[in-house]
């Protein structure tokens, strides 16, 4: 295991998870694309030793290709979703002027069902509250 | 442009690769042989559930049809089971594989009691359809009815046909789900609507022990059929925890104490639903699992002292409730659980003889407790009430309906000389003679006391019959909305299986001895020693001095005692109901309320929540397993320590610049020092991909946001920044500890290790990378593609959508990218062409060399961004292929006709094929068929990498077309 790799895959997990806890999509969308690097990096570092490019005839040990096979499409995966965040950014921006992961509106009412129900205590079950 | 062969041997080589098998068998096992000619039982149930699914998805204007074809489903059943099943040497037994290397399959064994029981569920079936012929409006909700009848028929027969406790668990959830529908058939009631939640909560519950006992035994025991179990005879601490779950399941299915308040709720269901599933067949569940099983753990004294105990408080607390009912139906619903008490004593107490009194008390119950059901049936049909003190004028309306419920009231009661009389005779005479003990004697008290109530609310219902003589035909009023009496054929309907009913009680009572014989081949199929007989006059012995005594007391209480509860305290429910509820409320209301604690609508905070507990969880591991060992470090190269150094310096620039393309671009920087990294570890296909994707990041990183403003809006507020950069520092320490445990923790060697000796000759290529993700993992791959194709249809209908929003409200605000004449020129006239011959190239030679479809697709969608920048807009236009959904299409069809190819000869999907034809001038040619799965690959590569840059590059107004094309 390199410790240079071991640093920098803690540092990319920092600042990726630093930015995924950003308002902005723009920065989330950041955040997904460091944290994308950290994994991808990870499961290269911890699944194989740093050999030969696992390609028959070479020569010296060739390394695990399997991380590489995952790592692969995950790069390409990675790309795709990210542009998706991107776009949905972008949409956000177009129709609305901001661009702002905003609160769920459901979880909201489920908290305020929760306020009426502590208050009015044992309610009729089936009764919606929010009507 | 073929990597060329040196073996020079024309023969086509195939291989089959790993993951293939699923779909022959699939093909071959499944497919052809659901059902084998030999097949008879799992036909007929099959038949039972389609006629169900028939006429729940569609005839619903004729449900009479359908009740029809039920009928006939059932009489077929019932013959199919008669002549396989009755006088068989050896059972008749079927097997469908289903997980069979967990050891669980679909098994049925038509043994006697299974006979006997499939009986009851076809023969009471048949008469509760018939019956509801008569009974309901022929509209939509009895389309419904028969339609859920029928599939709780099917259920039901699976139930009692089952071989191992799996499959039985199967149709016991089937049975709890129908039971639900039908208990809130009337879905507009809300009362109806909360009993059959409570039903379907408390069974469901039960369901679910059930499952964690087929668990345990499946995995104690490697078996879990019946038969097996008898003869294994299993003890120890586990099978307690089984026999506990068991025990469960049967309690709650069949109502036993405590789980006893759903069944009076599930009367609001119509008529036939209560007489049929809630007294006839399915409450007899919970029975039938406890005979199938108390000659397996009967002998435990835990099993003994559950059953008896919960049986004999059942049985009382059903008779006191059943003494205090006003209404009818809910007389019979709490003697049912009354009764069912009784049987669960009886079955579960692990006594041959008692096991054979139960089986005999069975079918009387089923008998007599249908005809009840029914005759109130119809005397809520005649008067348009079920009120003890009105119905006695149903006599005068339908005489014979009365006499065929006062029969079986009196059956019910135990009285000579109906059947009822001489089973309850036969249970008391075995729980005398029982020499299990204590227990033995708590069963016995139980089940006198027992009788004693049963014979008071007999009485009682007997009274009310002849009772309450008032001949105005309206003295009843209509407070249940009775349906009017109607014509001959519908008073017939109804009153046929009534009567039948009754008189099935009253032949078998007189013809007991010969109903006896016919009853050991069922017991006996439970318990080999389990074989008795039944009289209809045993002579003066204990237990008739007994019975007397219970008659006398028993008809002293229910003729005198006014014990009748006023309807008012009813309206509350019952204490079970209310208890039921309360905890029902309260776990509702703690969800919410941890909801509002863990969830109050903020994003952001849910993923610091999310990051701490997994950082939480991982560190707590660390921390118990210890932390894992610092070494096997290699020292790393000057190279390496300068690249790791500036993309840390570079990542932690994209956290803290405010201006959004530098935050790009530094996103890039990460990226680029990744594929260094791969690259120096000998990984140059990631490497490759990498480069080319990072490149199309940044570019659709700027084509998002070029409207939007420089720098970003302030920081998140939802908490204030130490918190925040603390919990990112915390997942920062955390992961690289893991990858340290984990990389330390490899046991096992690599899967890889195989495919290498194998990857020339079976996959034809020397890339491992690319021989796993197109040859040995290309299922995977074609998901993966799929997911690709997916998001990119995403992003084209996401900025659609906003587009046709923004030229609504103005036309632009996006200055178009400047045109370059010379090198517009240059691009596009030679650079595509020359740039897709070179993609093309680094597709093919990925099979032997670092390349692939991946890397290829994304090289030419690196021309098309430098296309796009240069101003113009990349198209295919010239092409075969016009638009990018086009090529995204094909592609994927591509691909997946590559893996689906080799079917057609015979072969597994994506078994490769090598072909090595002689081609004039260049000589011989090796063509793997797993590179046209690559080509296809490359062609969902460059369409999504195409539709992302039309779609986010659209300049104001739409490049995309509303076709998803390419506009001109």
């Amino acid at each position: 295991m390199s410790p240079a790799l071991l640093i920098l895959i803690g540092v990319l997990f920092s600042v990726g998870t630093y930015l995924l806890m950003e308002r902005s999509l723009t920065r989330v969308a950041l955040g997904v694309g460091v944290l994308g690097n950290a994994v991808n990096l990870l499961i290269v570092a911890a699944g194989s030793r740093p050999d030969e490019a696992p390609i028959i005839g070479r020569s010296g040990d060739l390394t695990d290709p399997l991380p590489q096979a995952l790592v692969l499409t995950a790069i390409v995966i990675g790309f795709a979703l990210l542009s998706f965040v991107l776009a949905l950014a972008w949409r956000n921006w177009s129709i609305s002027e901001n661009d702002e992961v905003e609160d769920d509106l459901e979880d909201r009412a489920i908290a305020r069902r929760a306020e009426w129900h502590s208050k009015h205590g044992d309610a009729p079950h089936h009764e919606d509250v929010d009507q | 442009m073929f990597e060329f062969s040196s073996v020079d041997s024309l023969k086509v080589l195939s291989c089959r690769t790993r993951m293939t098998s699923l779909p022959r068998v699939l093909g071959q096992e499944v497919i052809a042989g659901i059902f084998p000619p030999t097949m008879i039982l799992f036909p007929a149930v099959v038949a039972q559930f389609l006629t169900g699914a028939l006429f729940l998805v569609g005839f619903r204007r004729r449900p009479n049809v359908g009740a029809a074809l039920g009928l006939l489903v059932l009489a077929a059943s019932a013959a199919v089971v008669v002549s396989r099943g009755v006088g068989a040497d050896e059972p008749l037994t079927e097997t469908i594989g289903w997980l069979s290397t967990l050891g669980f399959d679909l098994a049925f064994r038509l043994d006697g009691f299974a006979v006997l029981m499939a009986l009851i569920v076809l023969v009471v079936g048949f008469a509760v359809l018939l019956y509801s012929l008569g009974y309901f409006e022929h509209d939509s909700t009895y389309a419904r009815f028969v339609g859920l009848f029928m599939a709780f028929a099917g259920s039901m027969t699976g139930l009692v046909l089952a071989a191992d406790l799996f499959t039985m668990f199967v149709f016991w959830e089937l049975t709890s789900i129908c039971s639900f529908l039908l208990i809130g058939l009337n879905d507009k009631s809300e009362s109806a609507r909360q009993s059959a939640v409570r039903a379907l909560l408390t069974t469901g519950a039960g369901g679910l022990c059930l499952l964690g006992a087929v668990g345990i035994l499946q995995v104690e025991l490697g078996t879990t059929a019946f038969a097996d179990l008898v003869k294994l005879q299993p003890v120890g601490g586990v099978i307690d925890a089984a026999i506990v779950l068991i025990l469960l399941g049967a309690f709650t299915k069949s109502a036993q104490f405590p789980f006893h308040f759903w069944l009076p709720g599930a009367m609001a269901a119509p008529t036939p639903v209560s007489a049929y599933l809630h007294s006839a067949t399915m409450v007899k569940a919970g029975i039938v699992l406890l005979a199938r099983l108390s000659p397996a753990f009967g002998q435990s004294n835990l099993w003994r002292w559950w059953v008896v105990l919960a049986g004999v408080a059942t049985m009382l607390i059903g008779g006191w409730r059943a003494l205090r009912q006003t209404d009818a139906k809910l007389l019979l619903a709490h003697s049912t659980v009354s009764q069912l008490g009784l049987l669960t004593v009886l079955v579960g107490l692990g006594w041959s003889t008692a096991l054979y009194a139960g089986v005999a008390h069975l079918l009387a119950h089923a008998v007599f407790k249908v005809a009840l059901f029914l005759g109130v049936g119809v005397i809520d049909h005649e008067l348009g009430t079920r009120d003890v003190t009105k119905i006695g004028t149903a006599r005068h309306r339908t005489p014979l309906v009365v006499v065929a419920l006062g029969a079986a009231t009196l059956s019910m009661a135990g009285m000579i000389p109906l059947f009822g009389f001489v089973t309850k005779e036969k249970a008391l005479v075995a729980l005398l003679d029982a020499e299990v003990g204590a227990v033995g004697v708590v069963a016995l008290v139980g089940v006198v006391l027992g009788s004693v109530l049963s014979v008071a609310y007999s009485v009682r219902l007997l009274h009310a019959l002849v009772g309450g003589a008032d001949p105005e035909p309206d003295a009843g009023g209509v407070d249940h909305g009775g349906h009017d009496p109607g014509s001959p054929l519908v008073r017939g309907l109804l009153g046929a299986p009534v009567i039948a009913a009754a008189a099935v009680s009253l032949l078998f009572g007189s013809i007991a001895q010969r109903v006896g014989k016919w009853l050991v081949s069922p017991s006996t199929s439970l318990d080999a020693s389990a074989k008795s007989k039944l009289v209809l006059w045993p002579g003066i012995n204990d237990a008739l001095v007994i019975s007397a005594i219970v008659i006398v007391v028993g008809s002293v209480i229910g003729w005198r005692a006014p014990l009748a509860v006023p309807p008012s305290r009813e309206k509350r429910g019952s204490r079970g109901e209310r208890t039921f509820d309360v905890v029902y409320d309260a776990t509702l209301g703690m969800a919410k309320r941890l909801t509002r604690i863990t969830q109050p609508g903020s994003l952001p905070m849910y993923v610091a929540v999310t990051s701490v507990i997994v950082a939480a969880v991982a560190a707590a591991a660390l921390i118990v397993d210890g932390l894992p060992a610092f070494e096997g470090f290699v020292s790393d190269s000057p190279l390496t320590i300068a690249v790791t150094i500036l993309t840390i310096v570079v990542s932690i620039g994209v956290a803290v610049v405010s201006a959004r393309f530098t935050a790009a671009v530094f996103l890039g920087g990460v990226g680029y020092g990744v594929a260094v990294l791969f690259l120096m570890r000998g990984a140059p296909d990631l490497a490759l991909t990498q480069v080319l994707v990072e490149t199309l990041t940044i570019v659709i990183f700027l084509l998002a946001m070029r409207s939007m403003p420089r720098s970003f809006a302030p920081a998140s507020s939802w908490a204030p920044a130490p918190v925040r950069i603390a919990v990112s520092v915390a997942a920062g320490v955390v992961v690289p500890l893991l990858v340290l445990a984990v990389h330390g923790a490899r046991t096992a060697p690599s899967v890889a290790e195989e495919y290498a000796p194998r990857s020339i000759d079976e996959a034809g290529g020397a890339n491992l990378v690319n021989v796993i993700l197109v040859d040995f993992r290309g299922f995977d791959t074609m998901g993966e593609i799929t997911v690709l194709a997916v998001a990119a249809l995403g992003v084209v209908n996401l900025v659609r959508v906003a587009e046709r929003h923004r030229r609504v409200r103005e036309r632009t605000r996006t200055a178009p990218f400047r045109r370059s004449a010379i090198l517009d020129e240059l691009v596009d006239r030679w650079l595509s062409k020359v740039a897709a011959l070179v993609a093309l190239y680094v597709t093919f030679r990925g099979h032997n060399a670092p390349g692939g479809g991946f890397a290829g697709g994304l090289v030419l969608g690196g021309v098309f961004v430098l296309q796009f920048l240069t101003g113009r807009e990349p198209h295919l236009r010239h092409r075969p292929i016009r638009r990018p959904t086009t090529l995204l299409g094909a592609g994927l069809l591509l691909a997946l006709g590559t893996t689906a190819a080799p079917l057609l000869v015979g072969a597994a999907p994506l078994e490769s094929h090598i072909w090595k034809p002689h081609v004039p001038l260049i000589g011989e040619v090796k063509i793997v068929s797993s590179m046209f799965f690559d080509l296809g690959v490359f062609m969902v590569v460059v369409a999504v990498v195409l539709m992302m840059l039309l779609s986010l590059g659209a300049r104001g107004t739409s490049l995309v077309g509303d076709d998803g094309g390419v506009a001109s």
